[in-house]
């Protein structure tokens, strides 16, 4: 695995710069249940970054902040360097963060094709006048998004199920359409909830490939939730670890393969 | 000083109010039955609650003495609850609540449509002996115009609520039912016998619909505006909460209350018929502010 | 072999997306079209003309409008008649109290009034959804209906608070005999199903149905739920305005606000349902089918048993016959006639050779 990091390294087409997002001292409550407590790190551009922990240690809660699900009670979000007061999620869109869920959270009676498009809604300025009347605007824009549509299509080697109901498709495609309709909307920063959850090795090995495919070709930054520890280790360029809500480690894969803490959090000591 | 007449209107309205609120809550009773067990909108309580009532005037007109009508229409409704789940709702399972919503109104029209062929379409009068004259020694004492059958609707609304909420919480087929409620799956996983929770919930729902068709025939006469009385148990359901009996009880005399007060003190300057829509726009301003009910729980975002 | 699959080739992402692929459907909608425009005008009775085929034309508009917020925006709504009311009592209004209003521009307008009400009706459905939306456009129904029938300013105080729509004209020529009534009215239905098919097809559509399928991932992808429910709303209150309007001025002519009760936001309702939801043909069948029921029975029922059957007896079992078939698409065909169409076109596509 170290191979494969020192060729990504080595053939990187966007180097790794500085941190487009920083996350300062985010503590997030539910009620009286503390969710994260008083959590920083930052998100470097063009990096993979993967955020890991057991269940239940606020991974998920962790990118629902960063796209502005959940606001937090402290603590502050800066997208390059601008301080984020309220974040929603159409802010977040706004400002290119794109992401998929950890459940399936695709439009399920809409084909795969039309998932994708729809995708691009930031990217398109019709309004509902210029499609009823179908004018030059309109058309213009529906077929760029066509085409970019059918571009990821074929990235994601999907073309033969462009027409097919995602609800009727096999649970990793789905999951590979669900990425695609976060690319669609050509996003700077790209969060990914458990992308690889539920597949066997070789479906967890495709999606590994668009990931870092993604990365390389666009030089989209990513951030992302995983269980496997080898994915991890694979294709992140730091990892953060989150335990109950804290984080207890922060730094490159063997960094944080080595780190106390993180080891008893995974196999479990008597605290 | 308010003026000690003024005050008794005011009152008489409101009891006046309160009653009919009981019968929206009786409505909305059966519904929650259902909708706890099977997550189903039973639309078609309304029309149930119709043809009910009617086969019940049918049953006397055919000769029938009272009690034996009574039980063959129980009997009757039992059977209608018990078929309409075996025959509709359970070919539904699963489906979405678009889906089931939709279902259940074709079940009002069958209901409504049915009743009207069976029985005949003309307005009936329902004597269930319960005179509905102004009670003498209320109204001796306080001025009032009450009678004995707002009394007995009111005590009887009582103790079928007093025995649903027993049987919801005592018995095992309340235990079960609520187990059902939490979810179909696990109930099924420790044997509980999920088919035949439905079939007894819908056969109750059935009996509830005739109580309270008949409380409400007694007052207004048997006739297909009852449909749409109905109807406004379903703004009490917004108010009370989907699942909640105490909920929508609250809620059926809030209801019933404030409509009443309304017609009477504001409906004037409007030339009337505020109460066919008051429960509506009360329903509406109560979702603004408190979507998930009186008594409910607001809903974390799960993502 | 009326349909051959084999050997239509879509070169152009603009052929791939057109309304409809198929040479062979194309050929049969432009049939329909100049069938109902150039023959039935000529060749239809009176009573078809004025009593079948205009109000069929204005409720499917009416279900298209109710399409648009259900099948394709996902929010349920049970006050399509209200928003009727709205367009057939503002066009009397705007046509009784602007001197020279053109016939056109004030059935335009009542729909945009319409729009506007719609709007005010669809905020609860940023709140909630489901049926709890479905109970808040009741709201809807019973007030706007209670409001035109207690103010008397809506129906110009007329006694009995029924109104005579005005004529209809354009462009200085009156559209008074059943055939000119059907020809306008089948102008507008077609030229606004046009539009509704557009939409429903492009970004718009495709908005409606992301917020319709999984509003959090229309939200986290930057759409406004709010924006795009409420343009859904007004967008299907217009459609439902202007097909109240035809309705009124085309069909009723004499109208009173309790017209459009709550039992006609029901059909309305069941058009969309049974046509099949999120199609554009749906509303259309769905509306021949709801139309078509009573006069198919009263038929039947007068050739079995002679002429005399009580009408509320037709009535009561048009009831049973409505919800049994509700029931029945709902648990065999939730997708509705439209669904059965294209079951059939894809029947007709293999025969008589399968391959």
């Amino acid at each position: 695995m170290n191979v494969t990091t020192a060729i990504q390294a080595a053939t990187r087409a966007f180097a790794i710069g500085g941190p487009i997002l920083e996350l300062d001292s985010i503590s997030l409550r539910f009620g009286g249940v503390k969710a994260l407590t008083n959590i920083s790190f930052n998100i470097c551009e063009h990096e993979i970054r993967a955020i890991i922990g057991p269940n239940g240690a606020g991974k998920s809660s962790m990118i629902n902040v960063i796209n502005g699900i959940y606001t937090p009670q402290e603590g502050e979000v800066r997208f390059r360097g601008e301080r984020l007061g309220a974040m929603t999620p159409q802010r977040a869109a706004r400002m290119g963060i794109s992401r998929t869920f950890q459940n399936i959270a695709l439009f399920k009676r809409m084909s795969v094709l039309d998932n994708i498009m729809a995708g691009r809604t930031l990217q398109t300025r019709a309004t509902f006048l210029d499609v009823a009347f179908r004018t030059p605007r309109s058309r213009r824009e529906e077929l760029e998004s066509r085409e970019k549509a059918e571009e990821i299509i074929e990235f994601l080697e999907i073309e033969d199920v462009r027409k097919t109901q995602v609800a009727k498709l096999p649970y990793g495609l789905q999951k590979r359409v669900e990425l695609g309709r976060a690319l669609a909307a050509e996003p700077k920063l790209l969060l990914l909830d458990e992308p690889m959850a539920g597949m066997n090795v070789e479906e967890k090995q495709d999606m590994c490939r668009f990931i870092l495919d993604v990365n390389e070709n666009y030089g989209t930054t990513i951030v992302l939730i995983e269980h496997d520890m080898g994915v991890v280790m694979d294709i992140s360029d730091r990892v953060v670890v989150l335990d109950y809500g804290k984080k207890i480690g922060d730094g490159p894969p063997e960094e944080v393969k080595r780190n106390q803490e993180v080891i008893d959090a995974y196999l479990g000591v008597a605290h | 000083m308010i003026d000690t007449v003024e005050l008794l209107f005011f009152l008489e309205v409101l009891i006046g109010g309160l009653l009919a609120g009981v019968m929206y809550s009786l409505v909305a009773l059966g519904f929650v039955l259902i909708y706890k067990a099977s997550r189903v909108f039973n639309f078609a309580q309304g029309a149930m609650v119709f043809f009910a009532v009617l086969s019940f005037v049918g049953f006397m007109e055919l000769g029938l003495p009272f009690w034996a009508a009574f039980l063959v229409t129980v009997a009757l409704m039992i059977l209608v609850g018990m078929t309409t789940e075996r025959l509709v709702l359970r070919q539904l399972v699963n489906q979405s609540d678009q889906t089931l919503l939709m279902a259940t109104i074709g079940l009002a029209f069958v209901f409504e449509g049915m009743g009207q062929l069976i029985w005949g379409v003309e307005v009936r009068r329902l004597d269930l002996g319960i005179p509905d004259v102004p009670l003498e020694w209320v109204l001796d004492s306080t001025g009032m115009f009450i009678s004995a059958l707002d009394i007995s609707a009111g005590v009887v609304a009582a103790v079928m609520v007093t025995v649903l909420a027993i049987l919801f919480s005592k018995t095992k087929i309340g235990l079960g039912l609520r187990a059902v409620a939490d979810g179909h799956a696990a109930a099924m996983s420790i044997g509980i016998p999920l088919k035949s929770i439905w079939m007894i919930v819908w056969a109750t729902a059935g009996v509830v619909a005739l109580v309270a068709g008949m409380m409400w025939g007694a007052r207004n006469g048997v006739q297909f505006a009852l449909v749409w009385l109905a109807l406004k148990a379903w703004p009490v359901l917004i108010i009370g909460g989907f699942t909640s009996v105490p909920g929508v009880i609250v809620a059926g005399l809030m209801v019933g209350a404030i409509e009443k007060v309304a017609e009477v003190y504001i409906g004037p300057a409007f030339g009337g018929g505020i109460e066919g829509w008051a429960p509506y726009m009360m329903a509406v301003v109560f979702l603004m502010f408190r979507p998930e009910g009186l008594f409910g729980e607001r809903m974390i975002r799960r993502v | 072999m009326i349909y051959r699959q084999a050997g239509q080739f879509r070169t152009s992402y603009a052929a791939d997306s057109r309304a409809i692929p198929f040479r062979e459907d194309r050929v049969a909608l432009a049939l329909i079209l100049i069938a109902a425009y150039f023959v039935i005008p000529f060749t239809a009775s009176d009573y078809w003309l004025s009593v079948i085929l205009v109000p069929w034309l204005a409720l499917s508009l009416v279900a298209t409008g109710q399409n648009i917020l259900m099948g394709y925006a996902g929010q349920h709504s049970l006050g399509s008649a209200g928003f009727m009311a709205v367009g057939a009592f503002a066009c009397y209004n705007l046509m009784l109290r602007i001197d020279g209003m053109p016939f056109l521009v004030a059935l335009i307008l009542s729909g945009v009034i319409a729009a506007l009400v719609g709007v005010v009706f669809g905020l609860p459905s940023l709140r909630v959804r489901g049926i709890y939306l479905a109970v808040a456009t009741l709201a809807a129904q019973f007030f706007i209906v209670w409001v035109i029938d207690k103010f008397g300013w809506f129906t110009n105080y007329d006694t009995s608070g029924i109104i005579t729509t005005q004529r209809m004209e354009i462009f200085g020529y009156r559209f008074t005999t059943p055939a000119e009534q059907y020809l306008i009215v089948l102008g507008i239905v077609t030229a606004l199903t046009w539009l509704a098919d557009n939409m429903a097809r492009g970004r718009t559509g495709r908005n409606w149905m992301a917020v319709r399928d999984m509003d959090v991932a229309a939200e986290v992808m930057g759409l406004s739920l709010l924006r795009t429910k409420l343009q859904a709303f007004a967008i299907s209150s217009f459609y439902c305005g202007v097909g109240g309007a035809l309705f009124a001025y085309a069909f009723l002519r004499s109208v009173e606000p309790t017209a459009f009760d709550i039992y006609l936001s029901f059909r309305v309702m069941f058009m969309a349902i049974i046509g099949g939801l999120a199609t554009t043909i749906g509303p259309f069948l769905g509306a021949a089918f709801i139309l078509l029921m009573p006069v198919f029975l009263n038929t039947t029922f007068q050739g079995l048993f002679g002429a005399a059957v009580d009408a509320t007896i037709i009535s009561a079992l048009e009831q049973v016959i409505f919800g049994v078939a509700i029931i029945l698409f709902m648990i065999f065909e939730p997708l509705g006639l439209a669904r059965l169409l294209q079951i059939a076109q894809d029947r007709l596509r293999q025969w008589p050779f399968k391959y």
